[in-house]
C-alpha cells in the first residue's frame, strides 16, 4: 500500500475546478476522514457538510470517483482507483460553495409529495395497533429507512433530464405514508405523485436502488405508487 | 400537472404495450413461418386478403402502437430538449394519428377493401 494518496476536490461553485491534494494513506480510513484530513491540516477554506458520522443523519454525501456515496461509512481503500480519489458535490443539485450543495429543491420536493404525516387521532386517543405481519406495515417497514441524503436524488438520470421530477426519496416517502394506516392524507397524497413529475415520470433505471447506502428500493416504492394511482383512478379518486 | 390525465396517460401506454408484445409475435412469428416455409410476399396477401380475422387483428395492432408509441415520444421529447406546455403533446399525438391513418389505410389495402 502506498503511503499517500492523490486526492482531486472540487473547489469552487458551479464553475469550480478539481484541486489535487496529496493526504497519508491509511490502513482504516473514511473518505470522509480525507476530505477532514485536508480542511484541517491542507486548506482551512474547504466547505463540506457532515454532523453524526456514524451513517444516521444523511449530510455527509458525496460524488467520490463518479457515484454518490455517504461518506463516512466509505472505506477509502475499498473505492480508491489506481492510488486516487476524485470527490465532488453531489450531482443534480446546486453547489453552493466546494463539497456543500445546496439541499432546498430536495427536501422542497418532499413537501410537493406531501411527505408530511396527517394524523387521524389526537393525543387523548388510544395507540393504533399496527400488527408487523400486516402487510402495508411490511411495505412501510421495508422503505422507512432513509436517512435523507440525497444519493438516490443525485444518481437518478430522470431527475437530470426532467428538474420538475420528484425524486426518488420523495416519491419512497410518499409511499411510507400511503401504507400508514393512522395517516389521512392519501387522497392528497396520490393527486401530488401521480403525474409526469411524480410516479410517472420513472423508467425503472434503478440506480436509486443501486446506489442507496440503506439498500432500500425507491424504485420499488415508486412501482407502488403507479399501482396505488392506477387503481386510484379506476376507483374515480383521482 | 393533472393527476388523473397523467394517470390515465400512463395506464393506456402500459395496456397497449401488453397488446403489442402478443402482436408482435404474433406478426413476426408468422413472417418468419410463412418465409421459411418458401412463401412469397404475394402469396401471403394472397392469403391474407379477405380475411377478416388478420384484418381484425392488424387494425387491434394498429390502435395500440398508435396509442403507445406517441405516448412514449411525448416524455422522449420532454426528457431530451426540455421541452414543456402542450408543445410534445402536440407533436407527439400529430405523429400518432398520422400513424393510425396510415397504418389504417395499409390494413385496409391488405385485405383488399
Amino acid at each position: 500500500m502506498a503511503d499517500t494518496l492523490e486526492v482531486s476536490v472540487w473547489r469552487g461553485g458551479e464553475n469550480g475546478e478539481y484541486e489535487t491534494y496529496t493526504v497519508p494513506s491509511r490502513e482504516s480510513q473514511t473518505v470522509l476522514d480525507i476530505v477532514t484530513y485536508i480542511q484541517r491540516r491542507l486548506d482551512p477554506s474547504l466547505s463540506y457538510r457532515f454532523a453524526c458520522r456514524v451513517g444516521v443523519c444523511g449530510s455527509c454525501a458525496m460524488t467520490v470517483n463518479g457515484k454518490a456515496r455517504w461518506t463516512c461509512r466509505t472505506h477509502a481503500r475499498l473505492v480508491t482507483e489506481n492510488g486516487k480519489l476524485e470527490i465532488g458535490p453531489l450531482r443534480n443539485l446546486p453547489v453552493v460553495k466546494d463539497l456543500a450543495t445546496d439541499m432546498r429543491e430536495f427536501f422542497d420536493k418532499w413537501a410537493k409529495a406531501e411527505g408530511n404525516f396527517k394524523p387521524t387521532t389526537t393525543r387523548h386517543d388510544e395507540f393504533a395497533t399496527v400488527k408487523p405481519s400486516d402487510k402495508k406495515r411490511k411495505q412501510a417497514t421495508a422503505a422507512i429507512e432513509c436517512i435523507g441524503c440525497g444519493v438516490c436524488y443525485s444518481s437518478c438520470d430522470v431527475v437530470a433530464w426532467n428538474k420538475d421530477y420528484l425524486g426518488p426519496a420523495a416519491l419512497n416517502r410518499a409511499w411510507t405514508l400511503i401504507n400508514d394506516v393512522r395517516d389521512s392524507g392519501n387522497d392528497e397524497r396520490l393527486k401530488a405523485v401521480a403525474g409526469d413529475a411524480g410516479c410517472h415520470a420513472c423508467h425503472s433505471t434503478q440506480m436509486c436502488q443501486e446506489r442507496c447506502p440503506k439498500h432500500l428500493s425507491p424504485t420499488a416504492s415508486i412501482a407502488g405508487l403507479k399501482r396505488a394511482a392506477t387503481s386510484a383512478l379506476l376507483k374515480g379518486k383521482l | 400537472m393533472s393527476s388523473r390525465v397523467d394517470t390515465r396517460r400512463w395506464l393506456i401506454q402500459r395496456v397497449s404495450a401488453m397488446v403489442l408484445a402478443v402482436a408482435v409475435i404474433v406478426h413476426l412469428g408468422v413472417i418468419i413461418m410463412a418465409t421459411q416455409n418458401g412463401l412469397s410476399a404475394a402469396e401471403i396477401v394472397g392469403r391474407v386478403q379477405g380475411n377478416v380475422g388478420w384484418m381484425v387483428f392488424y387494425i387491434i395492432f394498429v390502435v395500440a402502437a398508435a396509442l403507445h408509441a406517441p405516448i412514449g415520444l411525448r416524455t422522449v421529447i420532454r426528457e431530451a430538449t426540455g421541452m414543456q406546455g402542450r408543445w410534445p403533446g402536440f407533436i407527439s399525438g400529430t405523429i400518432g394519428v398520422l400513424m393510425l391513418i396510415m397504418g389504417l389505410q395499409a390494413v385496409l389495402r391488405l385485405y383488399g377493401v
